[in-house]
């Protein structure tokens, strides 16, 4: 549009600018549309799945159960310096406060909470609370009277401990869950070898997964190969076959697999009618049959991304390579490998975070030294029911996922730089 | 000069390379294969040869009355699920289709973070709240977990369709006097369609298969199929279990193959009108 005239210019830019008003207007009337349409979606997430998670996890730090039932006590318990054993009227306070909670019932709560810190301090309140005389002692009297009812009482360890459950916040159950905990000084230090399990099942959890995606990355690679380089439609029909396994249900198929690897299952009658072995051997119920089992599961997770992406590798770049006079075995190095190296990269990722959070398989054809990290929250959750530990070892599970997911997210971004 | 006459290190290759190819898939399809004779077994061991084929396991499975109940919870919720899933899920992939929106990242991470979160930690904490508001232990509790977890496939699938949609098509018949309902109705509607059942199939599967939520929200008279069979492993493995996962395989077949379907339908389509 020439603009000639002066007033013209001054019309066109008046309607430039009713344009441009009118067009802003448009787009916020669409952005309105658009999330009056995303809405329903995300509320109902927040509410029935992130706000829940959210409200689980911020159990791994909180410390509600001292001041909730002996609030006197844990006020008086965040004064004290830790040395030695609390003042008299510190101790005057607790006292008070055991008679009143022990009388009323509330006690239960502290004593469990108490006894994650200590093993056995929950019986030692218990009886403690219950052996108290009812009437009040004068205050000098009171150290002598607990310590006649436990011993325990004239040490500092059981008293630092109810300090440790005073604060509002703690570290105690994500410390724990790193196999950590606080020294009577408050420094961080290694928990006693016989409480010390969390570290052992995290590098399970790994190595485990580690060897199933190795395996997967061994096994997938070839067919993956092999279903991108046949003609369309015969590599349709070997696509199901992999397809087929990853919409039968995972309960389904290791339940399928226990049956196989019994003692007095397919697998073993084989091998003894074949004379391969003449006793059957254990191949369910322990790290054998959790990674058959959970390989098999996550193959076609790994098939898949390394599928597509041989798919568009052109034929031609192997048969140029060939031309150039390179062996096969060179060509597939130095120009198939490197293209499909994304798919790699994307499929042991995949299989390796799955891998990560598996529960049903280990539970099922695992052994009880194959058991993975959702084992032991399931365990906490369900029938220890310590919500702090669950929640401790969810969150550590949940932030290594992430930050794996980030990680690869960043090396994509910088792969695509590269290749565009 | 190139040669390619094939060396014996190459014929080996080629023959380890299709050795290997034919062990995977003897391995890929042999649970499904030996798990689905053995559970017409007439015996009640789980080895070859058959004692006879008899149908006394299904017929067990058919006539259990915990069965009958699972498979009705299975039912009740996978349908409730998907209904919700389905719709919340394409209203959110058409709100976010070409539009610019403040935060759009944030709104899909929370969209697609059902796939992410490994699902012991999503029972784990839906058990914590929906206990306190008295939702664990209810079908109507097991029906929105689910539902969660079935938006983002939902989502993605829908999201993938509308993305390969054609405008032109959308502005040509708006140009020639349809208003936006007819437009969807004639036009939006037939070409996302097949996505859309895809979406709601997936999400069917994903809380048909689900044991791990229900282990955590479902008490004994809630129990779906999988939580089932998850008691019946951890009691005793009868053959009855055969039946019913041999069943099981026959609906994901039968869901696979319409999946399938639906995605080459989608494709013919688009590329007829494209």
């Amino acid at each position: 549009m020439s603009v000639t005239d002066s007033a013209g210019t001054i019309v066109d830019a008046g309607r430039g600018r009713v344009l441009r008003v009118s067009l802003r207007r448009a787009e916020r009337a669409q952005q309105v549309r658009a999330l009056l349409l995303v809405l329903p979606a995300i509320v109902f997430l927040l509410v029935t799945f992130i706000v829940p998670i959210l409200s689980m996890l911020v159990v791994a730090v909180e410390n509600p159960e001292l001041r909730e039932v002996m609030p006197r006590t844990a006020a008086a318990m965040m004064g004290w310096d830790g040395t030695g054993v609390p003042s008299p009227a510190t101790v005057a306070t607790f006292v008070r406060e055991l008679r009143q909670a022990t009388a009323d019932g509330s006690i239960g709560k502290v004593a469990r909470r108490l006894n994650y810190s200590i093993p056995g301090f929950r019986s030692v309140l218990l009886r403690t609370g219950r052996s108290l005389p009812p009437a009040e002692t004068s205050d000098a009297d009171l150290l002598a009277l607990l310590a006649g009812i436990d011993s325990h009482w004239a040490e500092p360890p059981y008293w630092l401990a109810l300090k440790g459950a005073a604060p509002a916040v703690t570290d105690f159950y994500l410390l724990a869950a790193a196999d950590l905990r606080r020294d009577a000084r408050g420094t961080i230090v290694t928990a006693p070898p016989d409480q010390a399990v969390f570290v052992t099942v995290f590098a399970r959890t790994f190595w485990v997964s580690l060897v199933v995606t190795a395996s997967c990355l061994l096994l997938g690679y070839p067919i993956a190969h092999l279903l991108a380089s046949l003609p369309p439609r015969r590599g349709n029909v070997l696509m199901i076959l992999v397809l087929l396994p990853f919409w039968t249900s995972v309960l389904v198929r290791t339940t399928a697999w226990l049956v196989l690897l019994q003692r007095e299952g397919v697998v073993n009658d084989l091998a003894v009618r074949l004379g391969i072995t003449t006793a059957r051997i254990e191949l369910v119920h322990n790290r054998f049959g959790v990674y058959v089992a959970m390989v098999h599961i996550l193959l076609p997770f790994m098939v898949l991304p390394i599928y597509s992406v041989m798919r568009r590798i052109s034929p031609q770049h192997m048969r140029a390579a060939a031309t150039l006079g390179a062996r096969p075995f060179l060509a597939f190095r130095k120009v198939y490998f490197p293209q499909s190296v994304p798919g790699v990269t994307s499929g042991c990722l995949l299989v390796f975070v799955l891998a990560l959070g598996f529960y049903v398989t280990p539970a099922l054809v695992g052994g009880g030294s194959d058991q993975l990290i959702s084992y032991f929250i399931a365990l906490f959750a369900n029938e220890i029911v310590n919500w702090g530990m669950a929640a401790a070892l969810s969150a550590i599970l949940l932030g290594i996922v992430l930050v794996l997911l980030a990680t690869y997210r960043w090396l994509v971004r910088g792969e695509l730089l590269r290749l565009g | 000069m190139p040669r390619h006459r094939p060396t014996r290190a190459t014929l080996g290759w080629h023959v380890a390379y299709w050795l290997l190819c034919t062990v995977v898939f003897v391995f890929l399809l042999a649970p499904i294969l030996v798990i689905v004779p053995l559970s017409f077994n007439a015996g009640a061991f789980f080895t070859y040869p058959l004692a006879g084929v008899s149908l006394r396991w299904y017929r067990e499975f058919f006539t259990g009355v915990q069965w009958q109940r699972a498979v009705e919870n299975s039912l009740i919720v996978g349908i409730g699920a998907t209904v919700v899933a389905t719709s919340l899920g394409t209203l959110a992939a058409f709100g976010l289709h070409r539009v610019r929106l403040p935060f759009r990242q944030a709104i899909v991470v929370i969209l697609l973070s059902p796939m992410v979160v490994p699902v012991i930690i999503t029972g784990v904490g839906m058990f914590y709240v929906y206990a306190r508001i008295r939702l664990a232990n209810t079908l109507g509790g097991l029906i929105v977990a689910h539902a969660a977890l079935g938006i983002p496939f939902v989502f993605v699938t829908v999201g993938a369709v509308l993305s390969t949609l054609d405008d032109n098509l959308v502005r040509a018949a708006a140009s020639l006097g349809a208003g936006p309902v007819r437009v969807f109705r004639a036009v939006v509607l037939p070409l996302i369609l097949p996505g859309a059942v895809s979406g709601a199939l997936f999400a069917f599967v994903t809380s048909w298969d689900d044991v791990v939520v229900a282990l955590f929200l479902a008490g004994p008279r809630q129990h779906t199929l999988p939580r089932q069979m998850w008691s019946g492993i951890r009691e005793f493995i009868s053959p009855t279990l055969l039946a019913v996962a041999t069943l099981l395989i026959v609906i994901s077949i039968g869901l696979m193959l319409v999946v399938e379907l639906l995605r080459r339908k989608g494709e013919r389509l688009r590329g007829v009108m494209g």
